[in-house]
């Protein structure tokens, strides 16, 4: 997997069966990318849902999560409703996994992506990493404490004005 | 966070706590009333809590996922209501009890069953007045580490073992107590 301090590759996935995401269109603040191994799944309905709920928190950084997984965009939408997700889930459907690849967290045996958290700071730069194991929601400590440490770092860097 | 409350023990001063506050064993739950495993663990905690009586300092904290359980807000806030009129636990009880039933109607109905004053009980919830304090717990349980519900943490340890008395109870006596 990618770690710190390497630049976050470039993607444009499916969003919705119309409409796509850029990791470049949402450079200039935090993004959060939450790669999991399908829709429906019981454990991946829980960690979806539990960042759904979380979403004011991770306002709270001006951080934009978004979910990858290589289900196809009209499987996200239903499962999305479903949910009620607030959040876009970016279908990494065609060429399969190709954006899980470069970041490194494909898993070849399955066919899908590893349950993999990135932090990119605002500068497309990859601050934090973490693949947890298939079956464990890792929850949402270890994105709320990087993207509190991100914005130390960056208060730090700005100095006194 | 404004205040600092520790994030996986009862706290005796914010939370709300049954058992002993001198109890040696301290168990805390994030939960959700329209949670089906909450509800399902909950004779289980009851059990708990007889058999460890005055060892055992118990306390319960709000988790509740609003979207894919869209009661369950207004359940936190009606047992918090509830325990504003001084009966948190009676009416935490009714709740994962009657977990099919949980309109405003329903709640209303559990006030007056419990002799509270239910029309106080309804406005407080539907004017949201603990949604703060509900959001509160539902924060310190993310940096807590709760993934899910129900969690529980065992003198602040997350527990991740199987929600059944046996294993619950070996975890909460351990051989050397």
């Amino acid at each position: 997997m990618l770690s710190p301090g390497t630049q976050a590759p470039a993607f444009a996935l499916r969003c919705t069966p119309d409409q796509s995401v850029s990791l470049s269109e949402l450079r200039g603040r935090p993004v959060v990318l939450a790669f999991y191994p399908a829709d429906w799944s019981p454990v991946c309905g829980d960690q979806m849902a539990l960042y759904n709920e979380t979403l004011d928190e991770f306002q709270e950084f001006q951080a934009e999560l978004v979910g990858i997984s290589v289900d196809g965009a009209w499987c996200h939408d239903a499962f999305a409703k479903h949910n009620k997700l607030h959040f876009p889930l970016l279908a990494d459907f065609e060429p399969k996994g190709a954006v899980a690849r470069a970041y490194g967290v494909y898993d070849e045996k399955d066919g899908t992506c590893e349950r993999a958290l990135f932090v990119i700071d605002s500068d497309g730069i990859i601050h934090w990493s973490y693949v947890s194991p298939t079956g464990v929601n890792p929850g949402a400590n270890g994105i709320l404490s990087a993207l509190e440490d991100l914005k130390t770092k960056s208060e730090t860097t700005a100095g006194p004005k | 966070m404004r205040a600092r409350i520790p994030l996986t023990l009862p706290d005796p001063e914010r939370d709300h706590i049954s058992g002993s506050a001198g109890g040696l064993t301290r168990l805390l739950e994030y939960g959700d009333y329209e949670c089906p495993f909450c509800a399902e663990v909950q004779p289980i905690v009851k059990e708990i809590q007889r058999r460890l009586g005055d060892d055992l300092l118990f306390g319960f904290r709000n988790f509740p996922l609003t979207n894919i359980h869209p009661h369950s807000e207004h359940a936190a806030e009606a047992a918090e209501a509830a325990g504003t009129q001084g009966n948190f636990w009676a009416m935490h009880d009714l709740l994962f009890e009657n977990q099919e039933a949980l309109e405003d109607d329903d709640l209303a109905a559990y006030a007056a069953k419990l002799g509270l004053d239910q029309t106080r009980l309804i406005r407080e919830v539907i004017w949201k007045i603990y949604t703060p304090r509900i959001r509160e717990d539902f924060k310190s349980g993310v940096r807590g580490g709760v993934n899910g519900t129900p969690t529980f943490f065992i003198n602040g340890e997350r527990y991740d073992g199987p929600l059944d008395l046996k294993h619950l109870l070996s975890a909460l006596t351990p051989q050397n107590m």
